[in-house]
């Protein structure tokens, strides 16, 4: 039963008191933590972009408009929850939930700091006691991040459809198709830093990324990262993904109908796939906690969280830049880069990938095995591009109408 | 621990069971089938089957009923039904006949090969759970990529046929057939 409960080292041996205390510290620790990282997120979204939009943004509530999340987060709080008339009670009840819990869940698998160097492993000593500044680390581990994140198509889906509604409903079928296209091209770049680290717990992966050479963006060759990069943003239904919500054509999209706190609950979870997914890019691509250098005096343990949550801003500046500059996808463009360009880029290096990682464990003649997969790689997108090209041209000449 | 564990996630598939054929609405039914899914899920988790579980998840769950959704909401058909009407007359004596076959079908399986299972003690050769915990996939890869490899490669060509058939069967040119 102990891997059911996620391999903590903790929770081997006997259970007493001090070991139960400390987990149920870290669970608290890490939801307070995560609504608070949240709803500065929604600040510092607002604000940046502000900044971009030559505006000056929130700068009312507390300093530097710091709580202005906070009066938002109470103002909704006291709206009035209306109910359509025409909604499926039971499912539009559900459909927050089915956001917001998927959302939260991420943070356990995520390494949020430890001392990685030396083959420590990333495990700390709390209180005379051996743990892992992260929550649960299951042999699944980057699996069950993908789970998770299948579930959070069902809230946005039913949100749509339980409304009783037409945009809502629009929303959420456009919602539906995006989600699972990208899910493949972001599982097959996940399944290349998987080839590398050769575990699926997130506590391996981040300890096979030892120095920057080993981090996965260079090991791996970039295009993966870039692929999850894009796959995480249509994920998330954030901009220029956000065909979701787009406010021009469905008015606000599968939350329509949605008002006080459970509209609440969907902007908080959208916010916070944004901070968790970051955190996962950091995990899988740039060595989660493991710092570029020894920062002095500050404890190793510390150290990683530092490093970590420094990695995760860059990420979170990054999103809030692309929402501030790039305008919205259209609906055809979206599948074509889904399914035309992002999915076979992302099993064509996983190819490469293997067959680099094969040539290296048989010692086969690098200069060669990199000749002859280049080859056949420029040799299957010649391929696929002219079987798009011939089946838009049949589609045309025959009429096709879908 | 296990057996509490066990009524739970049985409870779970029952209910969603039940609840896929008793519920007069779609979607409602689908999510059922979730329910039930999930439960699947938990009792792999409970044999040690992390991978099987997660995958259980990732593709049964989070795609296919996925794709159930889609289709039920894309084409309208999310109106209860009404279920006391029966087009069909044959249909229910038919369906509770093959049921109960089915059922007398496994229990016959299960009472006739009871010494294999017990004899074969811990079904998957799980390592400790302190060791390694990538035993459970390395055991699948090895059978899936290595023991039946020609099944696995025929059973992937059978859903490319599947892909192409349904391409070529909803083409619609325009000006040929009844739609204009």
């Amino acid at each position: 039963m102990f891997a059911v409960l996620g391999l903590d080292p903790l929770a081997i041996g006997d259970l007493i008191w001090a070991p139960l205390l400390i987990i149920l510290l870290k669970v608290v620790v890490i939801f307070a933590l995560g609504l608070l990282v949240t709803m500065f997120m929604v600040w510092f979204e607002r604000k940046a972009i502000a900044g971009m939009g030559n505006r000056i943004g929130p700068n009312k509530a507390g300093p530097w408009g710091l709580l202005q999340t906070l009066a938002d987060g109470i103002k909704l709080f006291f709206k009035e929850d209306l109910l359509p008339d025409r909604a499926d009670r039971f499912v539009f009840k559900l459909a927050p939930y089915l956001a917001f819990v998927p959302a939260f869940l991420v943070w356990s698998v995520i390494p949020l700091g430890g001392d990685f160097s030396d083959g420590k492993d990333g495990l700390v000593e709390w209180f005379g006691h051996t743990t892992r500044v992260q929550l649960a680390d299951p042999p699944v581990g980057i699996l069950l991040f993908m789970a998770l994140s299948a579930v959070a198509v069902y809230g946005i889906m039913l949100a749509g459809w339980s409304s009783g509604s037409k945009y809502p409903l629009l929303g959420s079928v456009r919602a539906s198709a995006q989600m699972v296209s990208y899910e493949a091209a972001l599982g097959l770049s996940i399944a290349t830093v998987l080839l590398l680290s050769g575990t699926l717990s997130t506590s391996g992966i981040v300890g096979n990324q030892g120095g920057i050479a080993d981090w996965h963006v260079v090991s791996t060759g970039v295009v993966p990262f870039v692929i999850f990069m894009l796959a995480a943003t249509a994920e998330m239904n954030r901009p220029p993904f956000d065909l979701v919500e787009a406010e021009q054509e469905l008015v606000g999209g599968f939350n329509t109908e949605y008002s006080s706190i459970r509209f609440g609950l969907f902007f908080l979870a959208e916010f916070m796939n944004t901070v968790t997914m970051s955190g996962i890019i950091v995990t899988l691509f740039f060595g989660g906690p493991q710092g570029l250098f020894d920062i002095p005096v500050i404890p190793g343990a510390i150290e990683g969280t530092i490093w970590f949550i420094a990695k995760v801003l860059v990420f979170l500046y990054v999103y809030v830049w692309m929402r501030a500059t790039l305008p919205r996808f259209r609906y055809d463009q979206l599948m074509d880069l889904g399914w035309k360009i992002l999915i076979p880029a992302s099993l064509g290096w996983f190819m490469l990938m293997a067959v680099l990682q094969l040539g290296r464990d048989e010692g086969w003649n690098r200069g060669v095995v990199g000749v002859i997969s280049g080859v056949v790689i420029a040799g299957c997108a010649a391929l696929m591009s002219a079987a798009v090209r011939t089946s838009r041209a049949n589609r045309d000449r025959e009429g096709a109408m879908f | 621990m296990e057996l509490v564990v066990f009524v739970l996630a049985a409870a779970m598939i029952l209910v969603g069971a039940v609840g896929v054929i008793v519920r007069s609405n779609p979607v409602h039914a689908a999510l059922s089938l979730i329910l039930t899914l999930f439960g699947v899920a938990v009792m792999f988790v409970a044999q040690n089957a992390h991978f099987l579980a997660a995958v259980q998840v990732i593709v049964y769950a989070g795609a296919i009923v996925v794709l159930f959704l889609f289709v039920i909401m894309l084409l309208g058909v999310d109106r209860s039904e009404d279920l006391s009407t029966e087009p069909f007359k044959v249909q229910r004596p038919l369906a509770a006949i093959v049921g109960l076959g089915l059922v007398g079908l496994v229990v016959a399986a299960v009472v006739s090969s009871r010494d294999a299972i017990t004899a074969r003690g811990d079904g998957l050769n799980v390592a400790d759970a302190i060791g390694d915990g990538d035993t459970n996939i390395k055991q699948l890869a090895r059978s899936v990529f290595g023991d039946y490899v020609v099944a696995f490669e025929v059973t992937s060509v059978l859903l490319v046929v599947a892909v192409v058939g349904t391409v070529l069967l909803t083409r619609r040119i325009k000006g040929s057939g009844k739609d204009s």
